[in-house]
């Protein structure tokens, strides 16, 4: 069972939901910290390092004397990556995505492909959670290439997994709920909160991954997304009142559940609800 | 000689962009003829990345030898640089004012990129 923690806005409380779901599972349980522009779930499981890997992606290197600036590379990269300027292919390491058709077409065969270097995942244990973290490196800007290494660390009979997603609706976000059972959207009870969580639904359906919601803060806002969530039928596991405990637990980096019982049977209660949903929508496939 | 200028609008009384990768419109101006065109930006402003670098091509293939505008960032930098375009920096309200300062010697030539990418 593969579960994604995701929100649209940031902000929301995915980190929270991620490690409390995981810490409170009664058994062994992996944590994916898909959120390799700031991953942050070892800040409070400070976990022991098992593991780590450093990757890279291939980008495609100029042979300068073979280049007659004929522009195919050019016209075949949709990233603006390689640009031919006085005769000459000019490659933005940053701005390329790996496809490798520049390599591929030019005709002069004036370029090949070197490794450049994107960033680090490791692997951590503490207790019952097993925490496979991406961390691109500081000025890096593909964050797709990474999060699919930190997903092919899975092994096939792992469960569960719990992932934590990146903020938004782009890329990175599509990428890291690829594949899972369920989507967790966690919502804040605002404005801003509910035309976040829209995107996201509507993301995630078209991605075609059942979808619930944990209203995070609840009692700061209002009672906006409870009514659409009716309207779409989303299923609401649990509502997190705005509590200043929790602030304080996180801020010192602490985990909840490992400090308050009452929150760890509210997050074993989610564990429940999610495992009937998932279970539901495996046999409404079949 | 043709030189290319930031704008938000299509005429020489639009507003200066003091933008460049993702700047409303460039006006080429031909400082000879004293008649321009109007390159537009659009598909840049909403890329979400690479936005200075095929600015810096519009740039390019236009012609110009000189682009006016307020920041430039590190890749349309080596581009416009590597293709030995000059590039001068202006604050003026309107590209026709930019133009004029222009002609008259009165920008202050950029010899490197003056902002980071993405610096918005």
């Amino acid at each position: 069972m593969k579960i994604a923690i995701a929100s649209g806005k940031g902000g929301t409380g995915k980190t929270l939901v991620a490690l409390n779901l995981a810490r409170s599972y009664p058994k062994s349980v992996t944590l994916l910290d898909c959120d390799v522009e700031e991953p942050n779930n070892d800040l409070f499981l400070k976990g022991k390092l098992t593991e780590l890997k450093r990757h890279s992606v291939l980008v495609p290197k100029l042979k300068n004397e073979l280049c007659d600036g004929c522009r195919i590379c050019q016209q075949a990269c949709q990233f603006n990556a390689i640009i031919v300027i006085a005769g000459k292919a000019m490659v933005f390491d940053d701005l390329c995505h790996n496809c490798g058709a520049c390599t591929l077409l030019c005709p002069q065969k004036a370029l090949y492909e070197v490794e450049h270097e994107i960033g680090t995942v490791t692997i951590r244990q503490k207790e019952n959670v097993r925490l496979v973290e991406g961390r691109l490196d500081v000025g890096k800007a593909l964050a797709v290439p990474l999060i699919r290494r930190v997903k092919s660390e899975i092994s096939l009979d792992e469960s569960p997994i719990i992932i934590d997603s990146p903020p938004g609706t782009s890329c990175p976000m599509v990428w890291t709920i690829g594949e899972t059972d369920l989507v967790v959207l966690v919502a804040e009870p605002t404005a801003f909160g509910l035309h976040d969580l829209t995107l996201a639904v509507e993301t995630v359906r078209e991605v075609g991954i059942g979808v619930a919601v944990i209203i995070n803060k609840d009692g700061l806002g209002d009672n906006r997304i409870e009514k659409y969530c009716e309207k779409e039928k989303i299923p609401i596991l649990k509502k997190i009142g705005f509590n200043q405990k929790i602030a304080t637990t996180y801020a010192i980096g602490e985990v909840l559940v490992d400090t308050d019982e009452n929150y760890k049977k509210l997050f074993l209660d989610v564990w429940e609800k999610i495992e009937i949903l998932v279970k539901g929508s495996r046999r409404h496939e079949q | 000689m043709k030189v290319a200028c930031t704008s938000t609008g299509s005429t020489l009384e639009s507003p200066f962009d003091s933008r460049f990768g993702r700047a409303e419109k460039f006006i080429i101006y031909d400082t000879q003829s004293k008649a321009f065109s109007v390159i537009d930006n659009e598909q840049n402003l909403e890329a979400s990345q690479g936005a200075g670098v095929q600015a810096a091509m519009f740039v390019l293939d236009s012609g110009a030898t000189a682009l006016i505008t307020g920041n430039i960032g590190p890749k349309a930098a080596q581009v416009i640089y590597g293709a030995n375009i000059k590039v001068y920096q202006t604050d003026a309200a309107t590209v026709g004012e930019a133009l004029k300062l222009f002609e008259e010697n009165k920008l202050t030539e950029l010899n490197k990129a003056n902002v980071e990418g993405h610096w918005v």
